[in-house]
């Protein structure tokens, strides 16, 4: 049989309503973003209550994102367990972790199978608190996070929303502010850190996942990091002037948990990535907290519209295509209108009519959907085609066959390496994805010009 | 002379001993239950007692194994690999998520046939389907994957829900199948079937003999027909492996599976000799096509030069034929002339590192002969999802107690179709001949050198005393442990996707596993670990 070449198989196909079948998603499972919530927690452990795939398979994706180890137990589900029940096989696995892992905190979150068999998780968790044998020194929350329910963000919603309920409490004001991050990487987290510690912001942040995904190299093992949100913070997060979601749809539900049981109100902003999402973000802090905004971010604000200006013949007017996370998708199709990017879709597998209602509002003219996957895209390209690609990692087969350049952001980045540790928060973080629009640009078009129309000054 | 040799007893014994003991204290911080079952997994070689190990168990609960489930097994790595093959994964979106390109089971696309393995396609169960049953839902989805990609062949794995729920994912393929004219088939891969992705394996096995081998004719057979079982050509592999085979003379008909056809699978009953390298992963289909079609099985191992040599020439002994015989050699020995240099390079730097080797079903016992090979040496190997068999070898199987997980699992047996393409007496000579390989497999330890470590399923905790207390030179395993042993600043090479390298297969494969080796161990990086300031 003769072989045909690499790259030159297209798919031969018909392009047809799809009601019943997914292909290529733009979302995974709840597992995974519990878990990633939970990382973020000082001195968690996950544990994923369920069959051990699940527990292999999000590891396995998470270990590949961050290129750092990714500490999860599971119930090791057996035919057994699904017929009685797996509630003997928590109760010992927590036993287990107790002893071998010690942690302060056990995050535990379900899967399909124990969902669809009806484990009652939080009842064996008080039983075994009851009985003495989670000591008190260990706290424990759960989440219900089958994966027939939303995606790997509804999951780390409902994970983040459960440490809140479960932990969080009234005491006195403690004049900070909460702030519910999302799936933002370790660079983005320490950025923030950053621009809160110009202004003199204290802040709760909920998962912190820097320092602990972002773990220097020392020589040495460390099952649990210094980083993470800890219990004591998250217990003060009821005693906060208010609470800052970065990204709706990963962090507006525990934070309404916030404002229903201790009455603290929140603000919803746009992940503060390009530079009307920062402003947005630097002008809320300021105005909740009172304190000005120092002029050293005015200055970082100068640095980036400056850099913009430089650049902007690089990309102004270019069609691009955004996909992804929700809240992550949102915030590019803001820096894209900031630079003057025409964005034709922005896809997620996210299901929000509020999120699709937002995005419309900034891209009317866009096809926007929430329910989408990566073979609608490639459908699309073959009839209204783009310049660029802003997404994960899987966009890579659409930029190959349609010989685009993709501009990583989001999750999963599977194929380069250290991206995690640099910021596309804040204007110097967005001062750093402006650097590699413009230049990821300009490379394809080195890359494609024939060598007399190559030139040395663009 | 004498003198010397008791020197070495000596210094063996207490490696022996040194070892049992570095168990007694691995195991010592577990709970009193979990240390009982734990030491039955851990072994160390001391060829003064007979030695077992338990395998295929279910894993502790809370334990954090690198285990992975059925359907991984099923759908992940026997059917995955295969081409031309629409798979479907029947649930919530996850499983169908994570089995998404994240293995290395390269695959080229070929004219006249279609090329699926890029892409991932999943019923995406919802909450609403799982309430209510996800059959109308699954139909429709291969309905829909029918009209627009047109396939020749759709594969149905079924995840936990499914099994759950009781959806009847084999008589919607029926319908499918009636009414699209397609081939369907399904396995009942739920994740919560068996231990680890081995139940998988097992189920993906009795599909292939039901539904899909003997299905179809092999054009032109020669006398040099072959298949090659328990080959997923991760990183390449069995592309280099191919070029050998067909140097000497032998055609591959079929690849079980990587860069395989359906097509290819269908007609490899018709093939003289099966040689087989994952044992763990696909040995059920040699057994089952022995019964059914009279093709007989070689354990080969082509992971390593010695053992690849070693493998070509009881290959031609099988065959009996002076043109194999002749290009075996020659073969060989063109091979070995073109590496030399670069390997001898390569082996004067690894000399004497010390590897520590957690990997599959079969790895670990593979790469043992390369690592020797390139001069280096494993002091202790893991299986994640192995049986008794695999460490212990075949004859263990009839002892082997029959665990809950395994009634769940069906094994047929048959009676023989065909006519076979060799007598009987020709296969009980050859098992006189080969009998560690033919229709045979010796398991890992007993090519394990005296007070070096043996793990079954293997979890983090032990790997971290173990690397604790024996520095190796390097650790190879996979992507889960691949990171927090490498900040102990200890190597680390994933040896499931070859981190992204490889072939490691064959002569060539050597060589590129030596640089990789030299490449992670010789790494100028790890001397600024220490600050200057602190050194």
């Amino acid at each position: 049989m003769e072989k045909i070449a690499k790259g030159e198989s297209k798919m031969e196909c018909n392009t047809t309503e799809r009601k019943y079948l997914t292909v290529n998603p733009l979302k995974t499972c709840q597992p995974l973003g519990a878990v990633w919530a939970c990382l973020g927690i000082h001195q968690c452990m996950p544990h994923s209550h369920g069959s051990q795939g699940c527990t292999s398979y999000l590891r396995m994706q998470l270990t590949r994102h961050f290129r750092e180890f990714i500490p999860t137990t599971t119930s090791s589900f057996s035919e057994a367990q699904v017929v009685f029940g797996g509630v003997g096989n928590l109760k010992q696995a927590i036993r287990n972790i107790l002893s071998i892992y010690k942690p302060k905190v056990i995050g535990i979150s379900t899967t399909c199978s124990a969902e669809t068999i009806g484990d009652d998780v939080p009842g064996t968790i008080n039983e075994m608190r009851a009985s003495g044998d989670i000591p008190e020194d260990v706290k424990v929350f759960t989440a219900s996070t089958p994966s027939y329910v939303g995606s790997h963000v509804t999951g780390f919603s409902n994970m983040v929303k459960s440490a809140v309920e479960t932990f969080a409490q009234k005491s006195s004001p403690n004049g900070k502010i909460n702030i519910i991050p999302g799936l933002l990487s370790p660079g983005d987290l320490r950025e923030i850190k950053r621009i809160l510690k110009i202004m003199g912001i204290d802040a709760i942040i909920l998962p912190d996942i820097s320092d602990v995904l972002d773990a220097p190299m020392t020589g040495e093992i460390h099952l649990y990091q210094k980083g993470g949100t800890t219990i004591s913070e998250i217990e003060d997060m009821g005693n906060s002037i208010s609470t800052i979601v970065l990204g709706r749809e990963a962090g507006i539900e525990p934070a309404e948990s916030l404002k229903e049981m201790y009455d603290v109100p929140y603000e919803v902003l746009p992940l503060p990535i390009g530079i009307s999402n920062v402003d947005k973000f630097i002008m809320k802090l300021s105005e909740i907290t009172g304190k000005p905004i120092p002029y050293e971010l005015e200055e970082e604000r100068g640095r980036l519209v400056d850099m913009m200006l430089d650049a902007h013949a690089h990309w102004y007017n270019k069609k691009a295509a955004v996909f992804g996370d929700p809240d992550i998708v949102e915030a590019i199709v803001g820096y894209a209108n900031d630079l003057g990017i025409n964005v034709l879709y922005a896809l997620t597998g996210t299901y929000s009519s509020e999120w699709e209602k937002t995005v419309k509002s900034m891209v009317p003219d866009a096809y926007v959907s929430s329910d989408s996957d990566l073979w609608y895209l490639k459908e699309q390209l073959d009839k209204k085609p783009v310049d660029m690609l802003f997404g994960n990692s899987h966009g890579k087969y659409l930029a190959k066959e349609y010989d685009l350049p993709l501009l990583r952001v989001g999750f999963p980045i599977l194929d380069r390496a250290n991206l995690q540790h640099f910021p596309i928060v804040g204007y110097r973080g967005t001062a750093w994805l402006v650097e590699r629009t413009g230049n990821t640009l300009l490379d394809y078009k080195d890359a494609k010009s024939p060598e007399h129309l190559l030139e040395l000054i663009m | 002379m004498i003198e010397r040799n008791h020197a070495q007893d000596d210094m063996m014994e207490s490696l022996v001993e040194k070892n049992k003991k570095l168990i007694e204290d691995i195991t010592e911080s577990y709970p009193k239950k979990v240390k009982k079952e734990r030491k039955t997994h851990l072994v160390v070689i001391d060829p003064s007692e007979e030695q077992h190990i338990m395998a295929d168990l279910a894993t502790i609960p809370g334990i954090m194994t690198n285990r992975g489930c059925s359907y991984a097994g099923a759908k992940g790595v026997v059917f995955g690999p295969v081409k031309d093959i629409l798979h479907l994964t029947h649930g919530p979106i996850g499983c169908g998520y994570y089995t998404w390109n994240t293995r290395r089971n390269l695959a080229e696309p070929e004219e006249g046939y279609n090329y699926f393995i890029k892409n991932c396609f999943s019923t995406n169960m919802q909450e609403k389907d799982v309430v209510f049953g996800g059959e109308k839902k699954l139909y429709g989805a291969i309905k829909e994957a029918y009209e627009i990609f047109k396939p020749k062949v759709v594969g149905i794995y079924a995840t936990c829900p499914v099994g759950l729920i009781g959806d009847d994912i084999k008589a919607v393929a029926k319908r499918a199948e009636e009414e699209l004219g397609i081939k369907v088939i399904t396995v009942s891969c739920e994740g919560y079937k068996g231990v680890s992705q081995s139940a998988g394996h097992h189920l993906a096995s009795n599909t292939l003999i039901m539904d899909i081998v003997g299905t179809e004719e092999l054009e032109d057979p020669t006398p040099y027909d072959i298949n090659i079982f328990g080959e997923y050509n991760i990183g390449g592999d069995v592309w280099l492996v191919k070029d050998l085979l067909q140097k000497i003379g032998y055609r591959v008909v079929s690849v079980f599976t990587g860069d395989s056809k359906y097509d290819d699978l269908a007609k490899a009953h018709r093939a003289k000799l099966s040689i087989l390298m994952c044992h763990r992963s696909i040995n059920y289909t040699n057994r089952m096509m022995e019964e059914k079609f009279g093709v007989p099985w070689l354990k080969v191992n082509y992971i390593g030069i010695t053992s690849t040599i070693e493998s070509l020439r009881e290959m031609a002994k099988f065959f009996d034929d002076p043109m194999i015989y002749e290009n075996t050699e020659k073969v060989i020995e063109e091979e070995l002339m073109k590496i030399k240099p670069r390997l001898d390079y390569y082996k004067e730097r690894l000399k004497g590192k010390r590897a520590i080797l957690f990997v599959g079903g079969s790895r670990a016992h593979h790469y043992q002969d390369l690592l020797k090979d390139i001069g280096m040496e494993t002091i202790v190997a893991g299986y994640e999802f192995a049986h008794r068999d695999d460490y212990e070898g075949r004859k263990i199987i009839p002892e082997i107690k029959e665990a809950p997980h395994h009634k769940i699992l069906d094994t047929y047996h048959f009676e023989r179709v065909t006519e076979p393409a060799y007598p009987q007496e020709k296969i009980e000579e050859m098992k006189n001949k080969m009998p560690d390989h033919f229709m045979n497999y010796e398991g890992m330890m007993v090519h394990m050198d005296e007070g070096s470590i043996v793990i079954d399923d293997f979890n983090h905790h032990e790997t971290e005393e173990l690397i604790k207390a024996l520095k190796p030179d390097i650790f190879l395993s996979g992507i889960k442990d691949r990171y927090v042993f490498q900040k102990m600043g200890v190597p680390s090479r994933q040896i499931h996707s070859y981190d992204y390298s490889g072939p490691y297969s064959s002569f060539e494969g050597a060589v590129n596993f030596a640089r990789d080796m030299d490449m992670a161990i010789n790494n100028p990086i790890w001397k600024e670990v220490t600050p200057p300031w602190k050194k």
